[in-house]
């Protein structure tokens, strides 16, 4: 930001930086009224699935797979049920559900965490998973290919499926060389 | 077949969630609207609470941008990214996919009408935008979900993974798309 600021004043074009300060300013707040209704949506039904023992039962399952990655997460605590929640709306490629669930698994994270401010390990993982963002259907990128005319418009999804994978494991093999390091 | 199996699977699996769930719990005798209700609520406080962590980010990645600190970052990026094997057109988005969903969009939808989309960029822009998600935007909601105010290593791994995924979508395309 502060480069930006002294960039643009060194051009000469000070006055844009009010413009778009304000601008993304108010871009912030539509993106969280659009946030609101999918938050409320998903979370609504997670509640519904939590209470009804859906959730446990997919834990149940899904567990000694995903507990290898957050070793520090009891194996019956919420949170697991919520990771899990939120890797599997990332692989489907559900955009706007893994939001929603993905803080509502930071956010059972929080509980276990001793201390508030400070990101705890297990913190750290699920946000490596997130951002490379594993994805079986990238459905947004298959319409816009169509869209611009493509023959063949799926033909990435095998593209992606490598470099995501790839990108994922290489992901989590520094999130661990970081773990070991910023252990002090 | 394999592809359109998972493509059905995408498309059904929202509608199928929105069913399927409140059916269970009806049937596991949850008051299913009182239960909507509860996690809807925590949905609409939490939503709130990103608010001012998303208007800090968005703000400070707009002057980035704006202030054309983003092209000079280009412009001096290019160089490196092209011994590297990456074509110059694709240098804006690598720089942009990190910050900016919308922004790196826009670029994508760009390149696939310059170049088509069944070519060698076109492609490799599908896929980049396909195989990762918006860091810093995810980084910001997530962790100030919960307020977190140290994000301790979460970033160079974020941004570490932007990287090898940019890189291997370009090789990885030229790859399987070269012939």
């Amino acid at each position: 930001m502060a480069s930006g600021i002294l960039y643009a004043g060194l051009n000469g074009r000070i006055e844009v930086v009010t413009l778009s300060a304000i601008s993304a300013a108010k871009s912030a707040v539509e993106l969280t009224i659009n946030l609101i209704g999918v938050m409320c949506l998903w979370l609504g039904i997670m509640k519904i699935a939590e209470l009804s023992g859906l959730i446990r039962g997919i834990s149940y399952i899904l567990t000694p797979i995903i507990g290898f990655l957050f070793p520090s997460v009891p194996r019956n605590h919420p949170a697991m049920g919520a990771i899990i929640m939120t890797i599997s709306a990332n692989m489907l490629g559900l955009g706007n559900a893994v939001t929603p669930l993905g803080i509502k698994a930071m956010q059972e994270l929080q509980t276990l965490n001793p201390k508030k401010d400070t990101a705890t390990p297990a913190m750290c993982t699920l946000l490596a998973l997130c951002t490379t963002g594993f994805t079986l259907v990238p459905a947004t990128i298959i319409a816009l290919r169509s869209a611009a005319g493509s023959v063949n418009p799926t033909e990435i999804v095998g593209s992606t499926l490598v470099v995501s994978l790839l990108a994922t494991i290489f992901v989590l093999v520094i999130d661990r060389l970081c773990r070991a390091v910023w252990k002090r | 077949m394999l592809l359109e199996l998972c493509e059905q699977l995408s498309v059904w699996a929202i509608p199928g969630v929105l069913l399927i769930v409140p059916v269970i719990g009806y049937l596991r005798k949850v008051k299913v609207y009182e239960a909507f209700i509860e996690g809807a609520g925590e949905g609409f406080h939490t939503a709130i609470r990103i608010l001012p962590c998303l208007v800090a980010m968005l703000i400070a990645i707009s002057i980035f941008r704006a202030s054309g600190a983003m092209e000079a970052c280009v412009a001096w990026m290019g160089p490196v990214l092209n011994v590297l094997g990456v074509p110059s057109d694709l240098v804006p988005l690598a720089i942009m996919r990190p910050l900016s969903g919308s922004g790196s969009l826009g670029l994508a939808t760009e390149l696939l009408n310059t170049y088509g989309p069944d070519s060698l960029i076109g492609r490799i822009a599908s896929t980049v935008l396909a195989s990762t998600d918006t860091t810093f935007y995810v980084l910001t909601v997530y962790f100030g979900a919960v307020g977190l105010s140290n994000p301790r290593y979460a970033v160079l791994v974020g941004v570490s993974g932007d990287v090898v995924s940019f890189l291997a979508s370009v090789y990885i395309c030229q790859l399987l798309f070269a012939h």
